[in-house]
């Protein structure tokens, strides 16, 4: 069994390795500005704060609706720490150049970010977590409607800049570099889920007082889940900063977070593959695919298709959306992994299947 | 002369205005096999769940190896409520949670089986060990800790093959029948290394055949892994075949203790079981 | 009497959104009460009203669209729990929530298509949207009118808990809905009787409510939506009374704050309350303690 194991780890990196260099090649081919790399970085930047949602929600089974905060303050912090010191006069123009005056490498600004909002969440989450889940979802959401309006306030302009936009950070160019970023704290996620930690967090979500009753301090170990949880969102923050070249508080709204639920509900909750496949899929359809559904001037021969027009996409979407929701909860992945050791059984049972119909044939 | 493994004085419980279990004292010697056995509703589980710190007492405290664990006094509105005895007795407050009584090494199982449903057996017992871990969460997830994941997983394979579960060991839990489902989660208490195990209803809807394996069995565990046992049950034949000494309690209350023989014969206990004679 | 004169205006409209805010939170709380559901759609049913009106009113004349509008909002709360709430009631906590988030983004992109993006504007309501003055101060009679309207309703409402049928149905499913079903009563009905109820009064609150402050976009639900829940968990969710002065006192709050300045902060304090209930009082003012066992 350990061969093979070690065997189909091997395939998967394989795998994994011949997608970045697929998109290495890809890059060097296709313009900058075609539409499929702004669907895989948008859609790296949100597997991973769905995967850190997931690690929460569908792992540690905490119901919390805070994700966006998160996201806001890893954003913010990078933004505000990278900063070239020359360009702060320009973007803190109301400010008098902003309280802060240096500057991070992007690293360390991406860590920081995490850092930053993993800090907030181990504040938050000391009163928050006890709370049962209808309350901890409400409660963590109101938690990030409190920061998103905190750094719209104009006395902390110094720092955040108040309600204008910040912007002169550090971004990046190649689409490898979400990818690779998302990518590693994805993996990272995933050791944790197989760690022995991660089993914790398993036994708190499927029986919370028989995992206590075996030694496991439940609010130790939830504290610990959202604020790793509430790290790598920090990280996709950041990641979603240098995507969009500026960064405005009022953009983290609510919203966002319930599309990252959606999108971990539609992969399937309890599954990382689920929510790095459904990401893609998200951004593909919302940002490329289904595009046409918003053009008003749509054909079919000389058939003026009605109905067509902007809106219509997002309208289309949500009600795709709540077909999945009530009719296939359990998401594209439910909660199993995509591994090559399923796609092995999976052939392995067909083959046997195809056998049998010999059989009785014969 | 063996040495008193478990001790509660006094220990009521009180929600609200109902009383639980009231003034409740019990002792457990190292290597016995004591049975609480009552009613439905005398308030058995509930003292199995101040043992284990699920809920504080309202007053009251417990003694484990000597050293005191819990104890507790009525408080604000309680103190208007209570309606129990040795008020102003204890001073003390005690309240650990669940997990730190099960570090000192009070393991139990639940009367309604509470396995991990989405895990499978093997895994059921692995994840009792993460108690006794020695990494923490960074050398947990880098993989620094092989030895210990080692250590753990052997662990709970020797312990799935003595208790008779190792061919099941990758079966999700939830598809094993009823008996071994309760046989698991003795196996899984028995993972957190304890000393005292506290068995809850062990052979709730078993049949006569399965009742008299599990006697063995809880004898054969007692031994094997050197414990104490505390155990809650219905089945007498299970109860006189392998306490030591019982207790029996009826609404809340201590009605009778002893012996297995001392208990059958005691008019006290007959009448509170079967009902009292009308023509007597 | 310098604090009063000057903040008169702001007590009257905190005392009006108060109102507005009770008639939308006494669904939440009814709803949460019978399904432990947040009906995260409920504010949206709320919008919804005042497009309806809107609309028809370009059609017909005011007093036929508005009760019309009204009652098809009633019809709008039944078909989203027919449709979004009926089939997941079995299922675990979360799926009905998340269906109910959904529900809520679908009926926002659905607005947004229909308006294509443009704040629609009520239509001035005779009577009620008329500006009157009061000690001084200038305000449109709505304001005044919305309390009275408000506590009329509750008593109604409360009287048809208490002594009608259905009032008692309603009891028994939120005290326990197994039992409530075995015994007889119809589910179904209690539920959607619910869910109507609750989706008139937001519809009536969302009249007095636009009467006021006339742009509508889609999510112009939002935050009075949230605001109207932390007002019924604040009071206690499951208690009517509770979410009602929940409701007034954050009206009333929020628009002091408006009047002292700091208008960021007026949502803000809704949730710095939410937070301030849920850690140290979080069954609320009203509402009951359940210990689980083990």
């Amino acid at each position: 069994m350990e061969k093979e194991k070690k065997k189909d780890l091997i395939i998967s990196l394989a795998v994994i390795a011949a997608v970045y260099a697929i998109v290495a090649v890809l890059e060097a081919v296709l313009p900058r500005t075609s539409m499929l790399f702004t669907v895989l970085k948008k859609g790296s930047i949100y597997a991973l704060v769905a995967v850190s949602m997931n690690l929460l929600n569908g792992f540690t089974g905490l119901f919390s609706l805070g994700q966006a905060g998160f996201m806001l303050l890893g954003a913010y912090t990078y933004a505000i720490f990278t900063i070239p010191v020359e360009q702060r006069a320009a973007v803190y123009q109301y400010f008098d150049g902003g309280i802060i005056q240096f500057s991070l490498p992007v690293f360390l600004g991406i860590i920081l970010a995490g850092v930053v909002a993993a800090f907030f969440a181990y504040l938050i989450g000391l009163p928050v977590l006890k709370l049962k889940s209808d309350y901890l979802a409400i409660a963590t959401l109101g938690f990030a409607e409190i920061i998103r309006a905190l750094f719209q306030w104009d006395k902390l302009g110094g720092l955040t800049n108040g309600s204008n936009l910040l912007r002169r950070f550090p971004v990046f160019k190649s689409t490898l570099f979400p990818m690779t970023v998302a990518g590693i704290c994805i993996a990272i996620i995933v050791m944790l889920i197989n760690s022995t930690y991660g089993r914790a967090f398993k036994a708190i979500r499927d029986d919370d007082v028989a995992a206590e009753a075996m030694g496991i301090n439940l609010a130790h170990h939830k504290r610990l889940a959202f604020t790793i949880s509430s790290f790598f969102a920090g990280i996709s923050g950041a990641l979603l900063a240098m995507f969009q070249t500026t960064v405005q508080a009022a953009q983290f709204k609510s919203a966002m977070t319930y599309e990252i639920l959606l999108i971990v509900v539609i992969g399937g909750i309890g599954s990382v593959s689920g929510s790095v496949i459904s990401s893609f899929l998200f951004i593909a359809c919302s940002e490329w695919w289904l595009r046409f559904l918003d053009n008003a001037d749509t054909y079919i021969g000389s058939f003026h298709v009605p109905l067509l027009r902007p809106g219509f996409r997002k309208v289309v979407f949500s009600i795709v959306i709540m077909a999945i929701v009530l009719l296939y909860q359990r998401g594209i992945m439910g909660d199993k992994e995509f591994s090559i050791s399923g796609i092995r059984k999976k052939i392995a049972a067909r083959k046997a299947a195809k056998a049998k119909k010999k059989e009785g044939t014969k | 002369m063996s040495r008193t493994v478990l001790e509660m004085n006094d220990v009521t419980m009180q929600f609200g205005g109902v009383v639980a279990v009231d003034s409740f004292s019990m002792h457990v010697d190292e290597g016995e096999i004591v049975s609480l056995i009552g009613p439905n509703g005398a308030g058995k589980t509930t003292a199995f769940n101040v043992i284990t710190g699920v809920y504080p007492p309202t007053n009251g405290n417990v003694f484990f190896n000597g050293e005191k664990i819990i104890e507790n006094h009525p408080r604000g509105k309680m103190k208007k409520l209570y309606a129990g005895k040795d008020n102003g007795k204890y001073t003390g407050h005690l309240e650990p949670t669940p997990d730190m009584i099960t570090k000192l090494g009070i393991a139990r199982t639940f009367q309604n089986i509470r396995l991990w449903k989405s895990q499978t057996v093997f895994d059921n017992v692995l994840i009792a060990k993460h108690l006794r871990r020695t990494s923490n969460v960074f050398s947990a997830t880098f993989r620094l800790n092989m030895a210990e994941e080692k250590r753990q997983r052997e662990e709970t394979a020797e312990l799935l093959n003595i208790l008779g579960l190792y061919d099941v060991r990758n079966n999700n839990c939830t598809s094993l029948p009823y008996g071994l489902q309760r046989r698991l989660e003795i196996a899984r208490a028995l993972a957190t290394k304890p000393s005292l195990l506290l068995l809850d209803e062990p052979a709730a809807g078993m049949n006569p055949q399965e009742t008299i394996d599990l006697t063995n069995f809880v004898g054969k565990i007692r031994d094997d892994f050197k414990l104490t046992v505390c155990m809650i049950e219905h089945h007498m034949d299970l109860v006189m075949n392998i306490s030591d000494r019982i207790y029996v309690l009826n609404f809340g209350a201590l009605i009778s203790k002893g012996t297995p023989a001392q208990v059958q014969a005691d008019p006290v206990v007959i009448s509170a079981y079967l009902g009292e004679d009308e023509n007597a | 009497m310098g604090f009063f004169q000057t903040n008169l205006p702001y007590l009257l409209a905190g005392i009006s959104t108060g109102g507005q805010y009770a008639l939308i939170a006494i669904g939440y709380t009814m709803v949460y009460g019978i399904l432990r559901l947040i009906n995260f759609a409920h504010g949206d049913v709320f919008m919804c009203a005042a497009l309806m009106v809107i609309y028809s009113a370009s059609y017909l004349p005011l007093y036929i669209s508005l009760p019309l509008a009204i009652v098809a909002t009633g019809l709008l709360g039944f078909a989203i729990e027919r449709v979004a709430y009926k089939p997941l009631r079995t299922a675990p906590r979360m799926s009905a929530m998340i269906s109910a988030i959904g529900m809520s983004y679908l009926i926002q992109n659905l607005a947004l298509y229909v308006t294509g993006g443009l704040t629609k504007y009520y239509p001035p309501v005779p009577f009620i949207s008329d500006s009157i003055e009061i000690f001084g101060a200038m305000t449109k009679r709505v304001t005044v009118i919305t309390p009275f309207v408000t506590l009329f309703l509750i008593i109604v409402l409360v009287s048809i808990i208490k002594y009608t049928k259905i009032g008692i149905a309603m009891r028994a499913v939120s005290r326990d809905f197994e039992t409530a079903q075995l015994m007889g009563v119809k589910i179904n009905s209690v539920i959607s009787a619910t869910f109507v109820i609750g989706s008139l009064l937001a519809a009536i609150g969302s009249t007095l409510f636009f009467s006021n402050y006339t742009g509508v976009t889609p999510t112009v639900g939002g935050m009075p939506g949230l605001k109207a829940f932390v007002a019924a968990v604040f009071g206690g969710i499951g208690s009517i009374p509770g979410a009602v002065i929940g409701a007034f006192i954050i009206g009333i709050c929020e628009n002091l704050i408006k009047g002292m300045g700091l208008t960021t902060f007026s949502d803000a304090f809704t949730f710095v309350l939410l937070i301030v209930v849920l850690m140290f009082m979080p069954t609320g003012l009203f509402g009951e303690k359940a210990t689980d066992k083990v």
